[in-house]
């Protein structure tokens, strides 16, 4: 029965890795969710056992479950929940100002690369005027004497 | 001693929701605001008086005893981490105030730094690894809400990615608690510390190296830094400047928590993180000098500086460690000031583009001049706390014969003090544009903590001595984890 969850759990990691790698906000937003998801069953199977319950009466403490990871994911539940929330206005706002559900680059690094790469063909031209003047230059020079 | 361990988390999470209150009155907002973190400052002061005098002390929360319960705990590290930030804090504030603005003006802002304050102190104080995650939590969500306060369309894009990549970061670390308390039953750190010792090598490892890249990317270590320098820069000031100097360091106190505790001495990763040390200080001052914008230079310089605090770490020795605890008080405050000056020229002209502003040293000299120290500081020229501090971490690698990360840790802080020169020249010197300088007056409430800040960091030189017996002892506690484990556990 364990093996089973481990394996939702794996699979919940590998498709929230995958959805991440994605470039629109919504499949990242799954993602994420699902990267959650797969934690918080983790969490659950750290618990040992199965079908038992964690406190119903008294008895003897084999009968029972470890009850502190079902804290820790109900912990983790409500945090989760709550970022998806913030983050789905977030993704929303964007929508609105953009109207696009991509995500966005950085302006200011691609006016960096771009500066950059202005600065080379800048460079390249430079050389490449020195080297033609400097060409030329030979031209006109006389022969030094052998 | 359970009331001074407490209040740093209760009182700003109580000031938090009366701040939402009396929403409807700034004033009222400001003064609890301030109040608060003046109260907290001075808590903090009496906790690290206390703690240097007699040791760490742990508290539990509800008289659970210790494995079970939720354990507080405060060594000299925690307190002093806990003192240099409330300081932080309480100037950024008096400096937001001061500014003004719509998103100063918002009517969450006060209760949303609050909020972010006691995740600070949580995170600081706490004894175990599942309350770090919620209190790192308690922290980022409020950082989320601060950085897209405005709404405006470069914040949501920024922010969306610092959100996404801090998710990421939270879900791995869900995972390592997880893999964490299936090995060992515990997530008590001091519990931990004991029960690492009978896990296999391996798997000890491998949890350390899991916690290890989890905090990294909050700590913006190198492969993990990219997010850092995209998303900060576009917050106000105020706000960058918590982030930038605070968050980080956060980031790394876990780190040094995670990687002292539950490793023991002879199986600490020091190659690794003296690799990621050399290559965060390199990359970060690589790519603070190809930008153009004094808030997006800052914020790479923020991860050089991070490189060396893991320098300090990654020696794992006293001497090495005290380099890092001292560069920590003193990064925290030159980062804050420099932020806060970087703040004042974009308030007088409008703009941090270096290509549009200069000559501020005719119409601003005393702006100038409070840049000019704080910058010779981050880039450690003598006599000032920053060489103190840079001195002292490659003394310790030099002991240690480390000579790769040593050289690279001289060249960065060279490459350091031209990133500084190129602010230097390109707002300070140079033509007045008279196009884009202002000259709009700098309110004195944003003046008033910045040049407070750059005056506590040159003091910092005046009390180099006893400050660096505390960084010390701190070291040493950090070293041997017994002491830690000893005043939670008990025996």
């Amino acid at each position: 029965m364990t093996i089973v969850l481990a394996a939702a759990a794996a699979s919940l990691f590998g498709c929230g890795t995958y959805l991440l790698l994605q470039r629109q906000l919504t499949r990242i937003l799954i993602g994420l969710a699902l990267l959650a998801h797969g934690a918080n069953l983790l969490i659950v199977l750290t618990a040992g056992g199965r079908g038992q319950p964690t406190f119903i009466g008294t008895g003897d403490a084999d009968g029972f479950l470890d009850p502190l990871p079902q804290a820790f994911v109900l912990t983790a539940i409500v945090i989760t929940f709550g970022v998806t929330g913030f983050l789905l206005a977030l993704a929303y706002r964007s929508w609105v100002l953009t109207h696009d559900d991509d995500v966005q680059d950085d302006v200011e690094d691609r006016l960096v690369a771009r500066r950059t790469e202005a600065e080379d063909v800048a460079d390249a031209r430079a050389a490449a005027a020195e080297a033609a003047a400097h060409t030329s230059d030979s031209q006109f020079e006389p022969e030094a004497p052998r | 001693m359970t009331a001074l361990l407490t209040l740093p988390i209760a009182l700003p999470l109580g000031a938090a929701a009366l701040s939402v209150v009396v929403g409807r009155w700034r004033v009222a907002q400001r003064v609890i605001g301030l109040v608060t973190l003046t109260a907290l400052l001075g808590t903090s002061i009496a906790l690290l008086v206390l703690v240097d005098r007699d040791g760490a002390e742990a508290t539990q929360a509800g008289g659970w005893s210790a494995p079970f319960g939720i354990t507080l705990v405060a060594d000299r590290l925690a307190a002093v981490m806990l003192v240099v930030s409330m300081v932080m804090l309480l100037a950024v504030l008096v400096y937001a105030i001061g500014q003004g603005g719509e998103e100063r003006r918002h009517v969450g802002f006060h209760s949303v730094y609050l909020a972010l304050t006691a995740g600070v102190s949580a995170a600081f104080l706490t004894g175990d690894l599942f309350n770090l995650f919620v209190s790192f939590e308690v922290m980022l969500t409020s950082s989320y809400v601060l950085l897209t306060l405005g709404g405006r369309r470069d914040q949501v894009r920024s922010g969306m990615t610092y959100v996404v990549i801090s998710l990421v970061a939270s879900a791995l670390f869900l995972t390592a608690v997880a893999f964490v308390y299936a090995a060992t039953g515990t997530v008590n750190l001091a519990d931990l510390a004991v029960k690492f010792t009978d896990l296999p090598v391996g798997v000890r490892q491998a949890l350390a190296l899991l916690l290890l890249v989890v905090f990294g990317i909050k700590a913006a270590v190198f492969p993990l830094f990219f997010w850092l320098p995209d998303s900060y820069p576009t917050a106000p000031t105020a706000v960058t400047a918590v982030f930038a100097a605070l968050l980080t360091k956060v980031g790394f106190y876990a780190i040094v928590r995670t990687q002292t505790v539950l490793l023991p001495p002879n199986d600490r990763p020091q190659t690794l993180l003296l690799a990621i040390a050399g290559a965060t200080m390199l990359v970060g001052v690589l790519g603070a000098i190809a930008q153009n914008d004094i808030k997006r230079i800052l914020s790479f310089l923020i991860v050089s500086g991070i490189g060396y605090m893991v320098m300090g770490l990654g020696l794992f020795t006293v001497a090495g460690m005290a380099g890092a605890v001292f560069f920590i008080i003193h990064h925290v405050i030159v980062m804050t000031a420099l932020f806060l000056t970087g703040g004042l020229v974009e308030q007088r002209t409008g703009t941090g583009h270096l290509d549009r502003v200069g000559g501020l040293i005719r119409t601003a000299p005393a702006l100038a001049l409070a840049f000019l120290v704080a910058g010779l500081n981050l880039a450690g020229v003598p006599p000032l706390p920053g060489f103190v501090a840079k001195f002292a971490l490659v003394d310790a690698g030099i002991d240690g014969g480390w000579w790769l990360v040593v050289a690279v840790s001289l060249l960065v802080s060279l490459l350091t003090l031209f990133s500084m020169t190129k602010i230097w020249a390109g707002a300070f010197w140079g033509e007045v544009e008279p196009a884009v300088d202002l000259q709009r007056p700098v309110p004195m409430a944003m003046l008033a903590p910045t040049t407070s800040l750059v005056a506590l960091s040159l003091a910092l030189t005046l009390f180099a001595g006893p400050l660096y017996g505390l960084a010390e002892r701190a070291a040493t506690d950090l070293l041997d984890a017994s002491t830690y484990v000893q005043a939670v556990l008990g025996s």
